[in-house]
């Protein structure tokens, strides 16, 4: 079983960047600070884990972590498949983390797209700009702390009149 | 001076295609810049149906969720509600009946088939060929049919709950399945006649859009995209859920890697599931379709909610705030195959009714975002046949 | 001219209901079809349902073609600027069906990134209901706008308040 070694290499290897690693509903779950998460991604990668299949983030606002935010790293191995999560935490004051866009190119949207809904910027991202929504929309509707029916967004657009008199 | 010593140089062009333009389908904007007809840039942009369903789920409790999920991938919502169900079944560690499974199995594969003979339909009318978009929407409607007799709707159905499903299937269902299934072998068929070895359609789709093993994992691609170029990895046979073991069918593996191949994929596909939806009709158990609701995570049947005090005041323990269904702290991700690749659900639970995050893993963003380099040095006419292919599903790809 | 002759080859009728006729039974929609009912607009084009027996089969993705914007599914903060430029962009005159819940009202999308109804921005004609509506309800809503077409004053294209 890789995943077991790997676990252990990791934590040989940055002892005091691995938070904690549980377990939730049969998954195993890896917790550890932003700043090693491309070295550790790169870890898992070498040790078979060819696969990321999805990058999200969490507002740990009330849920309560380590941190505020938490970059959860989905990955699969092919070959063993087995499949783990990675949780980066990332601070409330400066949110950021190393961006694994140069590990493999899924991580290219999916990164804008926690920009967009979080506020996290990815430190090395190419092109770290907003994709869902429009660019000049402000603040960051996944937070925990942004209203659910936004900031009058919606109600700002230009009321167009028929251009002729109809009953 | 003669003309053909010097090569025609044209100033290179910006070309905004979409967002609303015939071929993508809904809502996709691409900033291409041409040199002659020849695509040297392509910049997609995307978010043009941005809804914000994973906010909306942080305020939906778990069944509430599920007939938002129909909306998420509308070509195939009944793969959307399974996956859900899943999901928080596994998060609340609840074991469904043998039936429900099956249930599942079947109505998942007839979406299938639904989804494909559409994206099919569509990628040849991007390219010119109206008739097989004809036959294949017949079938659709046949389809629809079948889904309004189980769900009672075409297109939103709703069907899953956590614990089990809505209702059961309606009496004869498998006959009327079975017939469909004879008709689809009949189109299919015709549509392979129409187009296989129809020289134009080869012209227009074989080497084009061609992706590699390496960038096909790299991208995060899975589902037939990820097939046809040739690696082994369905879901349903690596890591099966919901019954999917007991079922006999092939993957289907294409080795190029283009328009071509993933066509392939997919016509072939449907009768791979043809093939799983005649098993699960013959292998049909009988019993419940929904969990006991002693439990607390199931809705009693509406029969008793009408016609009893005690079911009325059950179903109000279990759908009242505060109340009913609360699932343990923690967090659970399930993937499953959908007919574009992997759809995962991440679900996190901080112990009340509504769930703390919401999160859909969309093959379709993950297909598309190889989109770009897809398209680099190919004709403009090729976008479509690429984008068709891919089988970008806008509210799957913006959430 | 003998009686006869007059009473096979002549029609009167007024100006108003000749022009209101061809223009209600020749309508080219222009589908806006963004999510779900998009897909189900097709299905009121495909075989079933056909559209053609109304005379609107005449599909047009051009704005400048067409004189039906059919608005199918749900509108974003980043659509709508993109949906008020296609609707100036269509000639006069011009009718809007909203298509389904969602563009009618925002359906049971209330959150921060979708229009609570297109009738907010631009005008509408004939609304829809349905999640998706089912092709019979499309095709019932084209004919409750043929027949206000059909009740349509010249009279009221002169007087213009562009401004």
């Amino acid at each position: 079983m890789p995943l077991a070694k790997t676990f252990s290499f990791i934590k040989d290897k940055f002892p005091e960047s691995v938070y904690d690693v549980t377990e939730s509903s049969g998954e195993q779950i890896f917790h550890i600070r932003s700043e090693v998460v491309r070295d550790v991604l790169e870890i898992f990668k070498e040790k078979g884990f060819n696969f990321l299949a999805d990058i999200t983030a969490i507002d740990n606002l009330t849920l309560g972590g380590f941190e505020r935010y938490a970059v959860v790293y989905h990955l699969l191995s092919h070959d063993s498949l087995e499949r783990v999560t990675v949780k980066a935490y990332v601070a409330e004051d400066k949110p950021s983390i190393p961006s694994v866009e140069k590990l493999w190119k899924t991580a290219d949207w999916q990164e804008r797209e926690i920009y967009d809904l979080f506020g996290i910027t990815f430190d090395g991202h190419p092109n770290m700009v907003r994709i869902m929504n429009p660019d000049d929309f402000t603040g960051h509707p996944l937070r925990k702390d942004y209203p659910r029916l936004g900031n009058k967004e919606r109600d700002d657009y230009p009321v167009i009149k028929p251009a002729f008199k109809r009953k | 001076m003669k003309i053909t010593e010097k090569p025609l140089e044209t100033e290179r062009m910006v070309l905004n295609f979409g967002p609303h333009h015939p071929s993508t389908h809904g809502t996709l904007r691409i900033i291409m810049e041409l040199d002659g007809e020849t695509v040297v840039k392509a910049t997609p942009e995307i978010g043009y149906l941005h809804s914000g369903f994973e906010k909306l789920g942080e305020d939906l409790d778990f069944n509430q969720y599920i007939t938002i999920t129909d909306r998420m991938n509308y070509l195939s919502p009944l793969c959307n509600n399974v996956a859900y169900a899943l999901v928080a079944e596994k998060l609340m560690d609840i074991e469904v009946t043998k039936r429900t499974r099956y249930i599942r199995v079947l109505l998942s594969e007839l979406s299938r088939i639904a989804d494909h003979i559409l994206n099919i339909g569509m990628l040849a009318v991007d390219l010119g060929a109206l008739t097989s978009f004809l036959y294949g929407f017949r079938l659709r409607e046949d389809i629809y049919d079948l889904f309004e007799m189980a769900t009672g709707t075409r297109l939103t159905t709703s069907y899953t709950l956590v614990g089990g499903l809505m209702r059961d299937l309606p009496e004869g269902y498998g006959k009327e399945v079975n017939r469909v299934l004879v008709e689809t072998d009949k189109i299919v068929n015709d549509i392979e006649t129409l187009l296989n070895k129809n020289r134009i359609w080869q012209d227009r789709t074989k080497e084009i859009g061609v992706i590699s093993k390496e960038d096909a994992i790299s991208y995060g691609l899975s589902g037939p995209m990820a097939r046809a170029s040739g690696i082994d990895w369905d879901l349903r046979v690596k890591e099966p859920y919901s019954s999917y073991e007991d079922f006999d069918f092939d993957v289907v593996i294409a080795l190029n890697g283009d328009v071509f191949d993933r066509y392939l994929v997919r016509t072939e596909e449907i009768r791979q599931s043809m093939k799983i939806c005649r098993q699960a009709l013959e292998k049909m158990p009988s019993g419940d379709v929904i969990i006991d609701p002693g439990l607390g995570y199931s809705l009693p049947p509406k029969d008793e909610v009408y016609n009893s005090i005690e079911g009325l005041i059950y179903h109000f323990e279990v759908t009242m705030p505060n109340r009913g269904m609360m699932p343990p702290v923690g967090e659970a991700y399930v993937p499953t195959e959908s007919p574009n690749g992997e759809l995962g659900f991440y679900l996190v639970s901080d112990g009340t009714r509504t769930p703390y995050r919401v999160r859909t893993r969309p093959p379709s963003l993950m297909n598309y975002s190889i989109f770009s380099k897809l398209i680099e040095g190919h004709m403009l006419s090729d976008a479509p046949a690429i984008i068709g292919s891919i089988n970008v599903i806008a509210g799957e790809l913006d959430r | 001219m003998d009686q006869d002759y007059i009473k096979s080859n002549v029609l009167t009728t007024t100006l108003e209901s000749a022009i209101n006729w061809g223009r209600k039974h020749s309508l080219w929609p222009m589908p806006f079809g963004t999510a779900c009912c998009g897909i189900e607009f097709m299905a009121v084009l495909a075989s079933r349902t056909d559209l053609a027996r109304f005379g609107a089969e005449a599909i047009r993705f051009s704005p400048r073609q067409s004189d039906l914007l059919i608005v199918a599914g749900r509108i974003s903060i980043k659509m709508m600027p993109v949906l008020i430029r296609i609707y100036e962009q269509m000639p006069e005159p011009k009718w809007v069906i909203s298509m389904g819940a969602c563009a009618s009202s925002g359906g049971v999308f209330d959150t921060y990134s979708v229009i609570q109804g297109i009738d907010r921005f631009i005008p509408v004609d004939v609304y829809v209901p349905g999640c998706p509506p089912r092709p019979e309800g499309v095709v019932d809503g084209l004919m409750k706008l043929q027949k206000k077409v059909g009740k349509e004053k010249l009279s009221d294209y002169t007087t213009s308040n562009t401004s």
